[in-house]
């Protein structure tokens, strides 16, 4: 029952879109002004049914209905309680539904809140969201049913994937889902802009809280996937250049390089094509990376069932939707007319270098992904990796990070080198003094730099507050002050990682110990132990800093039974200097147990400065939204004063 | 500020843009041209062996037999073989739980001398998570390695 009323309302919600865009289509013409009231109330509806779709499928999860495929399929009445939720969306069908409904929640959130927008462009938002949102509607409703029944109730359920079983899968999928599909409201405001031909400061301003709301959501996304894949995988990597990561990467790089030209666009009226183009760009990266993960033709955890259709229905989704946005900004785009000019030295030239360096990356990452598909194609095979990413995105990353320590200190439209120049020695010092005793120290090249640039944007990001009132200081300069210093951060992290880490890979009797750089490791004894739904081999290792008092890490090899799978449980042991990593590995025929160990000098800085980045976004968003609260209030005072005096 | 007019300022930042894109673009292909890593199974590697050092990947079949640990207890001699020609393969590390003998495996590494070197191993997870290598193989014979280890 509760299965059958979750289709119904998908289905009705579908409805209420084809209902959204045909009025919205409509209402923007003369004769169709009857139609502009039915616009907001459908967008909502229409996020109230999907959401109550969404319930039922968690429902249906939480009571472990085995008639419904989709919970006999990835689900087990043995799992736990957190497991059970948040399986609902560890599979193709709910996670597609998961989409979705963060798509309609989107639109009605933007139907009840947006107030700025020209109301003609809201109307074309909305229509363009309900367009978007049709497309997926379909693609759930024909190809990806998650409430279909099984003609038999199962027996028992097939389980979750050991790997999925973690706490992880609770905030990584939502999180990052609401960082994808938030930029498909940048996409609709993008279209819905292009249609009514209204780019200006205006559009900019009520587009941005929009952006960056779905960029911190996809920061906060990105840093817990590359934290969850670096302790769950045991290989004590952060990042692999995997295209399920490069997949939600592409996204925020556009969405960086977005949030950067729509603040021009808003300050000074310029970059007024630009901003619309990136608008669609970021979207279009966001269905890009679910075609990459959903159509099967890469493996990975995050590719569920291998089924040519639904690749294909995503691909002819993908051509509509760019192309056709990418059609009307080509058709448009000569009708937006020219923004202001700014000198070669000002604010605004160096956010326009670092949006091309940042599209300059995420061309980079987008045809390493693609180029292995495409050789397929022509049958070599072939992998690109680190050795490909790591420099040649350095060469656009690097640069970009010497600019973003100038430009917050320049004026808008025109400023001198002159004057900031005595400013930035400091900084600058600080960079070469960092990678030249690096260098020294005998660090690779790209650490080096890494470190170099890392220390001197962590000193220049917060230039921008000197001689001003901290208190007074608004919450958006704040915002960006540790953004860029919290990127700053995770690149130090990130450098120190690669240059100083170090591995010791040993097999070890009970009671033998190695030393791994400050610490000594021995290895006490192996026992088993069982889970929930798990057994596993665990073993207690000894860590001594420095001789001093041992503290117990408890590394472990998990075995699954349904579905039968194992999983390796790294033990991690954080100090404010790095992080200690041990994974169990198997043992030998002569008894001895393999461990790997790292010792990783301040690796946390990176996930550390991720989320310094998402609360300086979060901190900017706040202070945007609370002016504009302020300005709707003033305004409407002043509308009942006059009302007032006029009676 | 110079009087260049707002259009010609348009133009000029389309041609950087432009130019950017397009240095990015070709760097991309000079780089991949040098860092793509290349998919052998072993008689691809001994008819035309890569350059030694350059990364690349091996797929078949672990030989039977030939699991040898060294005294270190976690380095790993085998032969990687596809029935017509047979690699020797060293490995230091946690081998992947589904490596065993007689197994097909994806070894990510370089050739040192006569010998592969892998830095990483990818074994059959399991019906659900086959290596995309391992999937479908271009020379029959893998198939028919991958068609055993099922």
């Amino acid at each position: 029952m509760i299965a059958e009323l979750g289709l119904a309302a998908l289905w009705m919600a579908a409805a209420l879109a084809a209902l959204q865009l045909i009025a919205g289509a409509l209402a923007l013409r003369p004769q169709g002004a009857a139609l502009r009231g039915v616009i907001r109330p459908v967008a909502m509806m229409q996020g109230v049914l999907v959401a109550l779709a969404f319930a039922a499928l968690i429902w249906l999860f939480v009571t472990t209905d085995l008639s419904v495929k989709l919970v006999a399929e990835n689900s087990h009445s043995a799992k736990p309680m957190i497991f059970k939720i948040a399986g609902a969306w560890g599979n193709h069908e709910g996670s597609m539904l998961l989409w979705v409904t963060i798509m309609s929640l989107g639109g009605a959130f933007v139907a009840l809140v947006e107030k700025r927008l020209a109301e003609d462009t809201l109307i074309a938002t909305l229509a363009g969201q309900a367009f978007v949102s049709l497309g997926f509607y379909a693609f759930l409703l024909l190809s990806s049913n998650p409430f279909e029944r099984l003609p038999q109730p199962a027996p028992e359920g097939a389980g979750l994937n050991p790997l999925l079983q973690d706490i992880g899968l609770a905030f990584h999928p939502p999180t990052l889902y609401v960082g994808y599909v938030g930029l498909s409201i940048a996409f609709s405001f993008a279209v819905g802009a292009l249609v009514t031909r209204d780019v200006g400061p205006a559009f900019a301003r009520a587009m941005r809280p929009w952006v960056l709301g779905a960029w911190i959501f996809l920061t906060l996304g990105i840093t817990a996937g590359s934290y969850w894949a670096y302790y769950t995988l045991g290989w004590g990597g952060w990042w692999f250049w995997d295209p399920v990561e490069n997949a939600s990467l592409m996204p925020w790089l556009a969405a960086t390089a977005l949030l950067h030209s729509v603040s021009v666009l808003a300050a000074r009226n310029a970059l007024r094509a630009w901003t619309v183009m990136l608008g669609v760009v970021a979207f279009s990266m966001s269905m890009v990376g679910t075609f990459l993960v959903r159509s099967g033709i890469l493996t990975s955890v995050h590719a569920f069932a291998v089924d040519p259709t639904r690749g294909s229905f995503i691909l002819i989704l993908l051509a509509i939707y760019i192309g056709g946005a990418l059609l009307l900004f080509g058709l448009r785009a000569s009708t937006v007319t020219e923004g202001a000019r700014f000198a070669f030295v000002s604010r605004e030239a160096s956010l326009v270098f670092n949006n091309v360096m940042l599209c300059g990356i995420l061309g980079i990452v987008l045809v390493g992904t693609l180029y292995p598909l495409l050789t397929e194609a022509f049958g070599v095979k072939v992998s690109v990796g680190p050795p490909y990413f790591n420099p040649v995105s350095a060469i656009f990353a690097f640069p970009m990070i010497v600019v973003m320590a100038v430009g917050p200190l320049l004026r808008w439209k025109d400023d001198g080198a002159r004057r900031v120049a005595p400013v930035l020695a400091i900084p600058a010092l600080v960079a070469l003094g960092g990678a030249g005793a690096a260098f020294a120290a005998h660090v690779a090249l790209l650490p080096a730099l890494g470190l170099g640039l890392g220390g001197g944007l962590a000193v220049a990001s917060l230039l921008p507050l000197r001689g001003r009132n901290l208190r007074r200081t608004p919450l958006p300069t704040w915002g960006m002050v540790i953004s860029h210093f919290g990127l700053a951060v995770a690149l130090l992290g990130m450098a120190s990682e690669a240059a100083f880490s170090i591995e010791k890979l040993a097999a070890l009797n009970p009671g033998e110990s190695r030393q791994v750089g400050p610490y000594a490791l021995s290895l006490d004894r192996i026992d088993p132990v069982a889970g929930p739904n798990w057994t596993a081999l665990q073993a207690t290792v000894s860590a001594r800093y420095a001789g001093g008092a041992p503290v117990v890490l408890n590394p472990q090899a998990r075995t699954f039974a349904n579905p039968p799978g194992t999983r390796t449980e790294s033990a991690l042991l954080t100090r404010w200097n790095g992080q200690l990593y041990v994974v169990l590995g198997e043992e030998g025929e002569d008894g001895r147990w393999q461990m790997r160990f790292w010792w990783k000098p301040f690796v946390p800085l990176i996930w550390l400065g991720g989320l310094l980045v998402g609360f300086g976004g979060l901190l900017a968003l706040i202070g945007r939204v609370a002016r504009d609260v302020k300005r709707l209030v003033a305004v409407d005072k002043i509308a009942f004063r006059r009302e007032r005096q006029g009676r | 500020m110079s009087a260049i007019k707002a259009k010609h300022q348009r133009l000029v930042l389309l041609v950087i843009a432009l130019a950017a894109l397009v240095g990015a673009g070709l760097l991309a292909a000079w780089a991949l041209s040098k860092q793509a890593s290349y998919f052998y199974v072993p008689s691809d590697l001994v008819a035309h062996p890569p350059e030694q050092g350059r990364a690349v990947r091996l797929g078949g079949m672990v030989e039977k037999g030939s699991i040898r640990t060294m005294p270190d207890g976690v380095t790993i001699h085998f032969i990687v073989g596809d029935g017509k020609a047979r690699v020797p393969v060293r490995f230091s590390g946690i081998t992947p739980d589904l490596f065993v003998e007689g197994s097909g495996v994806v070894a990510e590494g370089r050739m040192e001398g006569q010998t592969f070197v892998a830095d990483n191993l990818l074994a059959k997870h399991d019906e659900k998570y086959v290596p995309r290598e391992m999937k479908d193989m271009t020379s029959a014979q893998a198939k028919a390695v991958v068609a055993d280890t099922k």
